[in-house]
């Protein structure tokens, strides 16, 4: 039924095409890029140098080392050293500093009779994510300074300890949960951009209808034209990895060939809403716009990407079953940096298959309906 | 000069006439705050609640049931799944099916009787870092106040450490995202609709029209861009109402500052509006151009991702960006009650940025038109 010769001739065609459209074909291959350096670079939620105020009343030994131990390390930067602790609100409200420590006077000598000291840590809340984070930096700086010092003549141990180890990103880098992510979500913008861009032209130019004219079947027409697109989408997934692999050191565990496999089947059905979406709409204005909105947006905040979607409302967390990126996503993240085989992926690796077949039964169906 | 103001008044009422009969604007107007304010109310979150935590209990004594119990009933975990073979803690993890596992070694309840230290194993799947490192703080910080509560020997710690959050003690993610959508809808309105309404009109030719009327090039700028600046401040009324009616955000400083701080940000983004519309010769280019001026933008404000962690370079080139300026008036305004003392620099930064943009797109559009 499908004639190899007329669905290569479909491809050269949009191959031909594409390469005459310069503005599509450097959005295809520079965008991912720009925004792998952009979140692989600029963009952290990492908290680290957080500017920070010390108010040491003290000005002991003892208060020395603790602010020592703040500095080293490596969280906070010491910037201001205010004499009052009146002088702590002005700098917050200015957003100059995100967190005071105030040392009391009596702090050395508390902690020489073997009472407990007092140490005081105000944080900036309004930004509730880096608030935390900076507090529970603070307990575990404090709580490493206390094992070891004398409270009542006994050197202070805690009676539970609690060993904590952090499996696949070991640093907890937030780089190395954002770029196997990306290449989801860059996909999907490819995906969505790409063919809402090239494929709704040829509606608003009417050459579709000359397409439809030629003895070519529709399912050569979509196979045809998403040929040239799955190639760009499959080596974005190349430079995306590599880039994130050679530039941002972010660890490869798994295996290529599963990647790119599973990368295959979520690009063809991607690309077939794409497709869809083009046809539907029929102009690249309307296409662009119900492409970011059915694609790109969902990708970016709904699929676990960047926020968890444990914590989302429950009506949200039913939408997000319906968004292949969140399915894709478990796959990138889980062959970059927990190393997983197709055994663990099944589900997913099922998910990929069944959305491709889905895009591309879609793309076909809008095709034979609007071209009649 | 009450001619021109004539003039222009017509233009504008023109302009709304348009905006409210295309369906698809009206939409873009009025659907986009309500997306947005949803999704940055609800999805977007960084706070943690009921992380699936899976258990490994080898001691199976009311002690280590005690801690498993204190780690659920904190709220910020929930248990998922318990064995007692390390093997599927790992095949949990693996597959996703758990973030936090929890192992208690056989001799737990033992060495904390005896006073002997008692460990406990905490795992986490790191793969989403910002989960991770809050969820570790969090189980470490449960740990130790169940030792502390069960301990045979009274524990003091020899530091008393006392935090206190400001401007929002609940550390809800919420009430620092939710006023920060106001800035990327007034910067939504004004790149898209402005590039939109100029290049659609000379898509289909009425530009031309408008020229050879009596209209001076400044008053068609000023009809052109003065009904989304209108639209910017009906969508801050809109989601400042909602921010504080529905999500209940904190209000603290004074209504009169955020609206100038309002007015000031427009200037920038219609500016880069009507810039954009001076590169564009198409609707769909502009779409494109509007695209790829925002996303930047918004990712480089501080809107979900702190400036603070940028690296240097970044965190300079921030300065260059109006929306890092509104968003920390508007966070200023809404949780801390920040007057113009702590924000007089922001507001001129955004009054000079706001004037050379506006300058230079008109300067060009002139050009342009002339």
């Amino acid at each position: 039924m499908v004639n190899i010769n007329r669905l290569l001739a479909i491809s050269r065609k949009e191959v031909i095409q594409l390469r005459r459209d310069t503005r599509s074909l450097t959005l295809a291959f520079l965008l991912p890029m720009f925004l792998l350096i952009l979140f692989g670079y600029a963009i952290t939620w990492d908290v680290k140098h957080i500017p920070a105020a010390v108010v040491d009343q003290d000005r002991s030994a003892r208060s020395r080392e603790l602010i020592d131990a703040f500095r080293a390390s490596g969280y906070f930067t010491l910037t201001t050293w205010p004499e009052r602790t009146s002088e702590i609100a002005p700098l917050l409200d200015r957003g100059e500093v995100q967190m005071a420590l105030v040392i009391p006077p009596d702090f050395e000598a508390d902690l020489g009779a073997g009472r407990p000291a007092s140490l005081q840590a105000i944080v900036d809340g309004s930004d509730a994510n880096t608030a935390t984070i900076i507090l529970a930096y603070t307990q575990a700086i404090v709580q490493s300074y206390s094992t070891g010092l004398q409270v009542q003549g006994v050197p202070f141990r805690p009676p539970v300890s609690a060993q904590s180890r952090v499996w696949y990103n070991e640093e907890l880098s937030s780089r190395n949960m954002i770029v196997p992510g990306l290449i989801a979500v860059i996909m999907m913008i490819i995906a969505a951009m790409l063919t809402s861009l090239t494929i709704a032209r040829e509606w608003e130019r009417g050459t579709m209808e000359q397409l439809a004219a030629t003895p070519v079947s529709r399912t050569e027409v979509v196979l045809g034209k998403l040929l040239p697109y799955l190639a760009i989408g499959l080596v974005d997934v190349v430079i995306a990895s590599g880039l994130g692999v050679a530039l941002f050191g972010v660890p490869f565990r798994g295996d290529p060939f599963l990647l790119m496999m599973l990368a295959f089947f979520f690009l063809t059905g991607a690309l077939g809403l794409g497709m869809f979406i083009s046809a539907v709409a029929r102009s690249q204005l309307l296409a662009t716009q119900m492409a970011m909105l059915a694609t790109f947006l969902p990708a970016f905040l709904l699929s676990g990407f960047m926020y968890a979607i444990d914590v989302m409302p429950k009506p949200l967390q039913a939408i997000t079953f319906l968004i292949p990126a969140r399915y894709f996503l478990v796959v990138t993240r889980g062959i970059f940096l927990k190393g997983v085989h197709i055994e663990v992926l099944r589900v997913q690796g099922l998910l990929m298959v069944v959305f491709a077949v889905v895009g591309l039964l879609l793309a076909i169906r809008v095709f034979k309906k609007e071209i009649s | 000069m009450r001619e021109s103001l004539e003039r222009v008044w017509e233009m504008v009422r023109k302009e709304f006439l348009q905006i409210f009969r295309e369906p698809r604007l009206r939409r873009m107007i009025f659907v986009a705050p309500i997306i947005q304010l949803v999704v940055f109310g609800y999805a977007v979150s960084t706070d943690i609640r009921q992380t699936s935590t899976f258990v490994v209990d080898h001691d199976r004594t009311s002690a280590s049931r005690e801690l498993m119990d204190a780690f659920v009933a904190s709220g910020y975990f929930r248990v998922v799944g318990r064995s007692d073979r390390p093997a599927d803690l790992v095949s949990a993890l693996d597959h996703g099916d758990a973030i936090v596992g929890v192992e208690i070694p056989r001799g737990f309840a033992t060495a904390l009787r005896d006073g002997s230290g008692a460990h406990v194993q905490i795992l986490l799947d790191g793969t989403n870092s910002n989960t991770a490192t809050v969820a570790k703080g969090y189980a470490e910080r449960i740990v130790q106040s169940y030792a502390a509560q069960v301990s045979p020997v009274p524990v003091q710690a020899p530091i008393d450490l006392r935090e206190r959050a400001w401007y929002n003690p609940d550390l809800a993610s919420r009430n620092y995202n939710v006023p920060a959508v106001v800035g990327a809808i007034i910067l939504l309105v004004c790149l898209l609709l402005t590039s939109l309404a100029i290049v659609r009109e000379r898509e289909i030719g009425t530009l031309e029209q408008l020229m050879v009327s009596p209209l001076t090039p400044g008053e068609l700028i000023a009809g052109k861009t003065i009904p989304f600046a209108i639209i910017g401040l009906v969508d801050l009324a809109v989601v400042t109402t909602v921010a504080l009616v529905w999500f209940e955000v904190p209000f603290e400083g004074s209504v009169f500052l955020l609206v100038v701080a309002s007015i000031l940000f427009l200037l920038s983004g219609l500016g880069v509006g009507l810039f954009i519309s001076t590169i564009s010769n198409t609707q769909q280019e502009a779409f494109m151009s509007s695209f790829l001026i925002f996303q930047p933008t918004m990712l480089l404000s501080g809107f979900m991702f702190p400036v603070s962690s940028m690296p240097d370079l970044f965190q300079w080139l921030t300065l260059l960006n109006p929306l890092r300026h509104y968003l920390e008036i508007v966070r200023g305004i809404f949780l801390k009650g920040a007057g113009l003392a702590d924000l007089w620099s922001q507001y001129l930064a955004l009054l000079v940025m706001g004037s050379v943009i506006l300058w230079f797109a008109s300067t060009r559009f002139r050009k342009r038109i002339g």
